[in-house]
């Protein structure tokens, strides 16, 4: 009895969870004159907002450049961020330990501070409106690095003497040897990365005006808010464009997921 | 060796230059643009004190920190009571724990932009959800996102719907810890289960509890996209977060001096925020 009144309450709390997203989803098949209602299956199913939804805002580009933003920063990040969390772990370099206390300091400032002259500095650089000014001030990531680094610590340095004595160059050691041992970090890194870049809509919304070059959360964000959505059906129907692919990939990885976007914080 | 202070310096120059041009560089002009006035187009004139005196007269400012204490007031006690009771429930040996705990977390890999735009139609005063509900159940309708006492509380529920699922995970891993031969020697002892919570559970996830209301202060001054989509920051500003202010001022009247001068503010108001943070809990832990 206590245990089904566990239950109960347990699955009251996951339905709050559950229930707007799936009243979301069937909210974009139901004609305008369902949208309000509470029901999951639409008594008259139609595609009338998706088609709409395609006709109003260039939904398709929008995705395209999300995607295209955020596989390359994740790329840059993962990669170009490798050799100096290797340089850091294993070479001992001039000015080492100032870069590695930049890269510390950094994560105790708010990105709040920054986010002005950021955006001055792109305006004067003439990248307003570019992938240029979405992708290159985050082709690297202080907590990425952090991380990397502190996983490389832990792979035996005999295992970089012997590759050097087998002659392979540093970046090879990087990419040959490190990287396949250190897959978790590279996972939780990449994870964390690709949604960060995914979902952000602040930093788009300052830089990029003209609709060809939003990314999907802010062409959403100025689709809503501009009234060119018009009905409830097509404003949803646009988020759920935005969230279906990230809720298939939870859908798989949900584990990974998890670990990587909570575990990050204790690291 | 030569060779290896070399190709170390070579393997992170190029991170070197990145975070001069994009860390380093920008703290600084940070600090030089609260005492310019600059629209980007013109070039800057130097204005003396004129942002700081402006700031420290500015209402709207004020009132957007006022905001962010009653978002705070709000997500931040809803916040550690609802992850600590999902936590302690999912800690417990159930069926199906995996996907509790997915299904908590869900809302967190969703874009805060759909979350938002999805709340506001939950919160819409004719169709939305709520007040459907809430007209089946004999209540009148309640205009959530346009009275003015409702609206940052409304939002605050939202950012802690959104957010939840984190925190859960965070205490699940503090429990961890919790050894169960502390419970198993209370219950000896007859001891109740709300006393074992208040003499075991809580003062050992203390540390937890901590990180959680760091983290949520941190994202509560980081507050955006919620309000411009949801309000614009109204009604009468009750829901004009800093950072919305800051970019209405840079991005609506291109004012970059004064927009950095509240960044700056910002900062310095979050630093002192934690700083006393840290004392307050360091007290108690001494006590």
């Amino acid at each position: 009895m206590k245990r089904a009144l566990f239950y109960l309450v347990l699955g009251l709390a996951a339905i709050t969870f559950l229930y707007p997203f799936l009243w979301m989803i069937a909210t974009t098949f139901k004609p305008p004159s369902e949208a309000g209602t509470l029901s999951l299956l639409p008594d008259a199913p139609t595609l009338d907002n998706y088609r709409a939804m395609f006709a109003r805002a260039p939904v398709g580009r929008a995705m395209i450049n999300s995607l295209l933003v955020a596989t390359t920063v994740t790329a840059s990040v993962l990669v170009l961020g490798s050799l100096p969390a290797y340089a850091l772990a294993r070479l001992d370099f001039p000015g080492r330990r100032f870069v590695h206390g930049v890269t510390l300091a950094y994560l105790l400032v708010p990105s709040q501070l920054t986010l002005i002259p950021l955006y001055s500095l792109i305006v004067r650089l003439g990248w307003v409106d570019s992938y240029r000014a979405l992708i290159v001030p985050f082709l690297f990531n202080a907590p990425g690095v952090l991380m990397l680094h502190k996983f490389f610590l832990q792979i035996p340095r005999s295992l970089v003497d012997a590759a050097r004595l087998d002659g392979m160059s540093e970046v090879r050691i990087v990419f040959g040897v490190f990287w396949p041992l250190a897959r978790p970090a590279l996972a939780t890194v990449g994870i964390v990365t690709f949604m960060g870049t995914w979902n952000e809509v602040l930093w788009p919304l300052l830089v990029v005006r003209d609709q060809s070059t939003m990314t999907m959360p802010q062409l959403l964000t100025v689709f809503t808010l501009g009234g060119g959505a018009g009905t409830l059906g097509i404003q949803l129907a646009a988020a759920t464009v935005l969230i279906v692919p990230v809720i298939v990939a939870y859908a798989f990885l949900q584990r990974h997921f998890i670990e990587s976007m909570a575990g990050g914080v204790k690291g | 060796m030569r060779h290896e202070r070399s190709t170390g310096l070579f393997l992170a120059s190029p991170y070197i230059v990145f975070f001069t041009i994009f860390w380093l560089i920008p703290i600084a002009a940070a600090l030089v643009m609260v005492f310019l006035d600059w629209d980007l187009v013109t070039p800057p004139r130097y204005a003396g004190t004129e942002n700081i005196e402006l700031l420290l007269q500015d209402v709207r400012f004020g009132r957007a920190l006022l905001n962010t204490l009653v978002f705070l007031a709000v997500n931040i006690p809803l916040q550690v009571a609802l992850a600590l009771a999902l936590a302690l429930a999912l800690n417990r040996n159930i069926i199906m724990r995996s996907f509790w705990r997915g299904t908590f977390f869900l809302p967190v890999v969703i874009s805060g932009a759909a979350v938002t735009v999805l709340w506001k139609a939950l919160y819409s005063t004719d169709v939305g959800l709520l007040n459907q509900m809430l007209n089946a159940a004999g209540v009148r309708s309640v205009p959530w996102l346009t009275d003015p006492t409702l609206a940052m509380p409304a939002i605050a529920v939202m950012v802690t719907w959104k957010n939840v699922g984190f925190y859960i995970v965070l205490y699940l891993a503090g429990l961890q810890y919790v050894p169960r031969t502390c419970y198993e020697a209370m219950a000896i002892e007859g001891a109740t289960p709300w006393q074992q919570f208040r003499n075991v559970t809580w003062p050992l996830l203390r540390p937890v509890t901590g990180l959680v209301t760091t983290l949520s202060v941190i994202n509560g001054f980081q507050v955006f996209i919620e309000p411009y989509v949801m309000t614009g920051g109204g009604p009468l500003r009750r829901t004009l977060s800093p950072v919305l202010y800051m970019y209405k001022q840079a991005f609506g009247y291109q004012k970059m001096g004064y927009a950095a001068t509240i960044g700056v503010a910002l900062a310095l108001i979050m630093a002192a925020c934690l700083f006393v943070g840290r004392k307050l809990a360091a007290g108690k832990e001494a006590a």
